[in-house]
């Protein structure tokens, strides 16, 4: 495509929108009762949720979690609280 | 199966004559929706496929609406595509036809003319074809079958060229070109491809390699900046289109690159302007006027837009007055091309006085006698702006 | 472990424009799981124009065609057309609202339909026009409260599966965020079939227009399942099924009463007694209907 054409499409880019600036609340993991069942990544809408099987560990990506709380809500062990910011 | 066909003089419809272009330019998809008198181009189109002669995916779809936005769809991922369509159809369009631009398709688009109801017409009026002015599209007319098919092979010239990557539109007259035979030099696919971009040669704009996203919301810098480039894009299409139709015309023998023809008017004192099929009746008209010892032209418009004011200013730089016609039933204002005359007059600082006619509303005939009648009114009333009514 | 019985790549790149706990997202989020990189999107006017991502930035790690509102079923029926020959195969999925669908689009749909193009065509419904503020449309449910229906919507859903059936497509299914195994093997399918369109309609809960706290979208949709709301099922070339635990509703007695999906939602808080009976009558009605067909089929 001709150069004045290619301002034209929009490219794939991680934070589109700073979306973690959002959030009212932010979720907590209690790593001791956490299972990485995976559960709370299956259904996080925005896709900020990590786990390392090795490392045993569950991240979350703060910069673009908006706080809905399905993670919390939805945890079979209840590993997760949802914590007022600031 | 048939074979195709090399170059050849045929006795074709307008209308024909636009189904032969698409066959040539080696369309890939094409999308149409059936009205009345663009009728027997998609019809044609459906026989080369079915022969063969056409290799091409035609979408039957159940609207206009839908005609553009599916070659919307098959130009993004880099199809060649074409279609058709008249008055009420390409109003039923209208959305999509901004859209096509906007969104930098090469999409190339036949419109045969017509009046706009109600009351129910199916004559021709340019009216739907000036609907399209302001739309980035560029606007080409033709005043006959050979016109048809020679200007839709260089409209796929201009859109697909890669600085101006923008749809182009060839109108003509219902019925007086769609549907009357005359003879038409076809050039067959292996000739027109010495003219054309070659197949494939267009990057599309969506492919899951490289994958991007056409049209995303734009705040007001980035929606500039977007439109800003598609206005630079415009500003390019008359030197690409002078550049294609010089190398038509090494092709064919006709040549466009002047952008209008003038018959008679280097130099004369009124010009007669207008576009398509009247304009052969404004050129007897011309006669007359002369074998009366007046110093009257006529110039037909091939390229409306973008509209080509330094090419018109040679022509008229020296006129006294440009006698203005539009086959187009307008309110509120000066017909289209005397506004587009108007800006030129009023641009350049020139002298030239401007009478206004919309003339052949409905489908009226406009006979040399009315063009005799409208240059000899011009000359009683200049700032004239009214409707030729017989 | 369910983060390593789905694929792992996201197609859907975090800092999107979606709300929090947006039921779209998540259902889109799968279903490209479920397709893969080489998949066209297209998308008509709907929350998904803006979830997308201001220009110059895309939340989709996919080619997106955004388009006008009535015009995406038509827009992909050219797509595929001019990528089936141009000798590149791929999915294109048009990604719509239902107001796109179900009203402005149910021309281009019905004539995408009817020529039997091999397209993916996902409704997304969260049941009015969110995009533009919580509008009533054509899927609105009865009785919902939206800004145009502000004393509760006076018609019925418009049954589009249906009229897909009626099209003879070769697959017809809906979907449910809250049921990810359903999403992926009914998207799996519909990826297979080759002979013509397929329509799939998925349950798309929105916390700000139905009136919930944000958490609340799997469990709402998982409560519009279970009390018979919102029926999972498939018709692959013309045979009804239904899937998931919907296989296991149709004894009344297994669903949950109405009533306790209906008073999570704030569009729903103005219901009285009578209203929230006449739901539920009509929801027992529509499995009376599904238990019949069912035994029609046999």
């Amino acid at each position: 495509m001709s150069g004045s054409a290619v301002k034209l499409l929009a490219r794939p880019t991680v934070g589109a929108v700073s979306a973690g600036s959002w959030r009212t609340e932010r979720p907590v993991v209690d790593m001791s009762k956490c299972k990485l069942c995976g559960v709370c990544w299956l259904y996080c809408p925005d896709g900020v949720i990590e786990i390392d099987d090795e490392k045993k560990m569950l991240k979350i990506d703060y910069d673009y979690c908006k706080g809905c709380g399905i993670c919390a809500q939805e945890c079979p062990f209840k590993a997760i609280s949802m914590v007022r910011e600031g | 199966m048939k074979t195709v066909a090399g170059k050849e003089r045929l006795l074709l419809t307008g209308n024909y004559a636009a189904a032969y272009a698409a066959r040539d330019a080696d369309v890939d998809v094409v999308s149409a929706y059936p009205i009345t008198p663009q009728t027997t181009v998609i019809e044609k189109i459906a026989d080369f496929i079915a022969s063969g002669e056409l290799n091409a995916k035609f979408v039957r779809v159940e609207s206009e609406h839908s005609a553009m936005a599916a070659l919307i769809g098959a130009s993004s991922v880099g199809a060649r595509t074409f279609t058709a369509t008249s008055a009420q159809g390409l109003l039923y369009m209208y959305e999509v036809v901004w859209w096509a631009s906007g969104a930098r398709l090469p999409i190339v688009m036949g419109l045969v003319t017509r009046a706009l109801g109600p009351p129910w017409s199916i004559w021709s009026e340019h009216v739907d074809f000036y609907t399209m002015r302001d739309s980035g599209w560029n606007l080409f007319f033709a005043s006959n079958a050979q016109e048809v098919y020679d200007l839709l092979l260089i409209s796929y010239g201009v859109s697909e060229n890669q600085e101006v990557v923008l749809p182009s539109c060839v109108g003509w007259d219902a019925f007086e070109v769609s549907h009357t035979y005359e003879p038409v030099s076809v050039l067959g696919r292996e000739e027109a491809s010495r003219f054309l971009p070659p197949k494939g040669s267009f990057k599309p704009s969506l492919s899951s390699e490289e994958p991007g996203s056409l049209g995303n919301l734009a705040y007001p810098p980035e929606y500039l900046d977007i439109r800003h480039a598609m206005r630079q894009a415009s500003d390019k299409v008359l030197g690409v289109f002078r550049e294609a139709a010089v190398r038509y015309a090494k092709l064919t023998g006709r040549d466009y690159s002047g952008m209008y023809e003038c018959y008679r008017c280097e130099d004369a004192d009124t010009i007669i302007v207008g576009m398509g099929s009247i304009m052969g009746e404004a050129y007897r008209a011309v006669d007359n006027l002369r074998d009366e010892g007046m110093k009257v032209g006529a110039l037909k418009l091939w390229v409306y837009r973008p509209f080509p004011y330094e090419e018109l200013y040679k022509a008229v730089q020296n006129v006294d007055t440009i006698v203005t016609v539009s086959r187009s039933s307008v309110f509120g204002s000066m017909s289209p091309i005397g506004l587009d005359f108007a800006s030129l007059i009023a641009s350049r600082g020139l002298d030239a006085k401007i009478a206004d006619y919309a003339a052949g509303v409905g489908g009226m005939d406009v006979y040399a006698e009315d063009f005799v009648g409208m240059v000899k009114d011009a000359h009683k009333n200049t700032g004239r702006n009214v409707w030729w009514v017989r | 472990m369910s983060h390593r019985m789905f694929p792992k790549e996201e197609y859907i790149l975090k800092g999107h424009a979606a709300c929090p706990g947006c039921g779209a997202t998540l259902l889109l989020r799968h279903v490209l799981k479920a397709l893969g990189p080489n998949t066209y999107l297209v998308i008509p006017a709907c929350c998904t124009s803006v979830i997308a991502g201001p220009h110059p930035r895309s939340a989709f790690k996919v080619p997106v065609l955004h388009i006008a509102f009535a015009a995406s079923a038509a827009a992909a029926s050219g797509m595929i057309e001019a990528l089936d020959k141009l000798g590149k195969p791929a999915n294109v999925v048009v990604w719509a609202g239902d107001g796109g669908t179900v009203d402005i689009g149910i021309q281009a749909l019905s004539g995408a339909a009817e020529r039997g193009h091999n397209i993916i065509y996902i409704c997304y419904d969260n049941e009015a026009y969110m995009n533009t503020g919580i509008q009533k449309s054509g899927s609105t449910p009865y009785k919902a409260w939206t800004t145009t229906t502000p004393t509760g919507n006076v018609s019925f859903k418009k049954d589009v599966p249906s009229i897909m059936v009626s099209h003879r497509v070769p697959y017809v299914a809906t979907i449910n965020p809250a049921y990810p195994n359903d999403i992926y093997e009914k998207l799996r399918k519909a990826q297979g079939i080759k002979d013509g369109l397929k329509y799939i309609h998925a349950f798309s809960p929105c916390p700000p227009g139905w009136r919930y706290d944000s958490s609340l979208t799997v469990k709402i949709a998982r409560l519009a399942v279970e009390t018979g709301m919102w029926v999972l099922y498939e018709v692959d070339h013309g045979k009804f099924r239904l899937t998931g635990p919907s296989k296991n509703l149709l004894d009344k007695d297994k669903r949950k009463p109405v009533k306790e999906y209906l008073k999570l939602q704030g569009r729903f808080a103005h219901l009285r007694d009578e209203d929230i009976e006449e739901i539920q009558r009509l929801v027992d009605a529509q499995w009376e209907s599904i238990a019949k067909l069912l035994k029609e089929q046999e």
